[in-house]
């Protein structure tokens, strides 16, 4: 207990000297503290912005419903050629019959068609809308949840009622004021009435995928007008009861599809069944490839700002040779002077940390503009902590040759 | 009694291949309450024995002795405690610390002796008031003049308490009436039962000790008593006028 009262007091004197080095030293200081800024506004704001990104995407994925399998010609992920994909046979209604027939486990089995095309209200257009055309089944392999009016009913496909259901961000262009419903809106050139518009469900991370841009119709209509049975492939949605039993369902669809088919044993699929932990992969994958890329360039800049701290710090000690001999003749230990430099050290570090803080609080609040995220309290707790870890780094070589600096010649030293 | 016993100290230096014998063989004592002056030419040695005494670098050879602990055998540690609470430097250039006020500095030294604050300040307020500088306590070096930037320099070395005050040509950057009143000021501090030793090269300056040692190419020429000893008497503005 004895020796802890002095340590406070040098601890204390050497904040007050630091201090008051930095208040001398200003705009050298601040040069200084720059790598330190920009590193740990990097850091903090790349890690808000990911934040931001994964909720968008955890909240989009659950809005496509992760228990649903698409069947298609094409594979989303493959490493497979590509022409060889483009060479397999298009998937017709006639096999989705066959299919709804055979299949036990899925809950909901709808066929989809897709087409592109503008979609006009008054002198309002959205170009190049993605289009699902589909049976009233298709609504229960979703998780749609609607702001205005209802899914087409079965009845409506069947007799290929022209009837549509809007995305969100479809109807917030086509109607800013809002209330689309029952309005009429020409699709390719064709007049659809609203039925139904949906509450916002997915987000801007899906891109095509995300409901919000699309427009659902019975399929009928889009067979009449922007695809052919013949040449168009089409997409069997399938929806297992639960997480727990997709890959049953998918081992079923799977043999059922290859039945269809025909397909000897040792012959490929000639079809794929997609599903959204290929999406999960490819996310992850290109997230971790930002996030190493990111941290290399953050651990760069902080690395770069460690050097000038460290050279600061060998100018200052220079600079304070005598002073360190004054201090040492009065009393001053190898230990005071240490902590005495290391403690500036960590002070131009931790105020960077902090203005770095600040300005990721600000560029933080501009990314929750666009997408919903907030400053994650784990990387202000990092920032704070390799802002410090860095100043001790950085000061302990200029310290420790301040510490072991002879009295005498530091005394001497013009 | 005495605070301080040399005995056949030696120090060398080694610049590049050359050695320097700096001290070749020196023996003193100093008791409490001396007033000492070690003079010399340069060259003499008379700095590295300064150094010695003040405990801010230890001998090649012999033994020293500081109120009987061998300071020959110390760390640099001990070396710091010793100075810190034994030793009082007075340094022709003053050295105080430029961004720190007069009480700062004079504080200084007991921080580093683990003093608390309100004691601290209460104790250097008082030595700064003992040398004569009331009116100057939270003044920066900056707005003091020479002879009141070496008077903060004094309470600095004498708030502590020390066994020694060691002054390194304390007159040597000031005019001849700042010296004077500095000297007048050493006097005072011996009459109060301090020690002091007072490196300088000036005789008139030594001529205020009672001990003259002088030092020549390492080795102690003479040692002796002052005969006519200068007893400074503080010089007013009047009595000036007067004169």
């Amino acid at each position: 207990m004895k020796n802890i009262k002095p340590l406070i007091y040098e601890l204390k004197e050497g904040l007050i000297i630091a201090l008051q080095a930095l208040r001398a030293n200003k705009v050298r200081s601040i040069l200084t503290m720059l790598g330190i800024v920009i590193g740990i506004t990097s850091v903090v704001t790349m890690s808000t912005a990911i934040r931001g990104i994964d909720n968008s995407f955890q909240s989009g994925i659950s809005a496509l419903g992760s228990d649903v399998l698409y069947i298609d010609k094409w594979a989303w992920f493959s490493n497979e050629d590509w022409w060889k994909i483009r060479n397999r046979k298009n998937m017709t209604l006639d096999e989705f019959s066959q299919f709804k027939q055979l299949v036990q486990t899925p809950i909901a089995v709808a066929p989809v068609i897709n087409s592109r095309q503008n979609v006009k209200f008054g002198d309002k257009v959205v170009e190049n809308v993605f289009l699902n055309g589909s049976n009233a089944d298709y609504v229960k392999t979703t998780n749609f949840t609607f702001d205005l009016g209802r899914f087409y009913t079965e009845s409506e496909s069947n007799g290929s009622r022209y009837v549509c259901v809007l995305g969100s961000e479809i109807a917030k262009s086509l109607f800013p004021m809002g209330n689309g419903l029952d309005k009429t809106v020409k699709i390719g050139g064709v007049n659809y009435r609203v039925v139904g518009i949906l509450s916002e469900q997915g987000s801007f991370i899906l891109g095509a995928f995300n409901p919000d841009n699309q427009v659902f119709m019975p399929m009928g209509t889009i067979f009449k007008h922007f695809a052919n049975e013949q040449r168009n492939t089409i997409t069997f949605n399938v929806r297992s009861k639960d997480n727990a039993s997709i890959e049953d369902t998918k081992i079923e669809a799977e043999g059922v599809m290859r039945k269809i088919r025909g397909l000897k044993s040792g012959e490929e699929n000639n079809f794929s069944i997609n599903q959204q932990e290929g999406l999960l992969d490819n996310y992850n994958q290109t997230v971790g490839v930002i996030q190493v890329a990111g941290f290399f360039i953050t651990g760069l800049s902080l690395f770069v700002g460690a050097i000038g701290i460290m050279n600061i710090m060998f100018v200052s000690v220079k600079e304070r040779t005598r002073e360190i001999g004054v201090r040492k003749a009065l009393g001053a230990k190898r230990r005071t002077i240490l902590s005495q430099f290391l403690l500036e050290a960590s002070i131009i570090c931790l105020l960077g940390g902090l203005i770095g803080l600040l300005f990721a609080v600000l560029l933080s609040s501009l990314i929750d503009r666009f997408i919903t995220t907030s400053i994650q309290f784990e990387a202000v707790t990092l920032a704070i902590m390799i802002s410090l870890i860095t100043g001790v780094v950085a000061g302990l070589a200029p310290a420790y040759t301040a510490a072991k600096l002879d009295p005498v010649e530091a005394l001497r030293y013009e | 009694m005495n605070i301080i016993s040399i005995e056949h100290i030696r120090k060398m230096y080694k610049i590049g291949d050359v050695e320097v014998h700096a001290l070749r063989d020196v023996s003193l004592t100093i008791n409490r309450n001396e007033y000492v002056a070690i003079m010399g030419p340069s060259g003499s040695g008379k700095s590295t024995l300064m150094n010695m005494l003040g405990c801010l670098d230890t001998p090649t050879g012999g033994k020293y002795d500081f109120k009987g602990k061998n300071v020959s055998l110390m760390s640099d540690n001990e070396l710091a405690e010793i100075r810190n609470r034994e030793i009082g430097f007075v340094f022709q250039t003053f050295n105080l610390l430029p961004r720190s006020d007069a009480l700062h500095n004079v504080e200084l030294p007991l921080i580093y002796a683990g003093v608390g604050s309100a004691e601290r300040k209460e104790r250097a307020t008082r030595t700064l008031i003992d040398v004569g500088l009331a009116d100057r306590i939270h003044h920066k070096p900056n707005e003091l003049s020479g002879g009141q930037r070496q008077r903060v320099a004094v309470a600095r070395a004498l708030v502590t308490n020390p066994a020694i005050i060691l002054a390194d040509e304390p007159t040597g950057n000031l005019d001849s009436k700042t010296g004077d009143e500095i000297m007048y000021l050493f006097s005072q501090i011996h009459a109060a039962g301090n020690t002091i030793i007072l490196v300088t090269h000036e005789e008139f300056v030594a001529q205020h000790a009672e001990r003259i040692i002088r030092l020549k190419d390492g080795y102690i020429s003479s040692d002796e008593m002052v005969q006519n000893r200068t007893i400074p008497k503080l010089k007013t503005e009047e009595n000036q006028q007067t004169a």
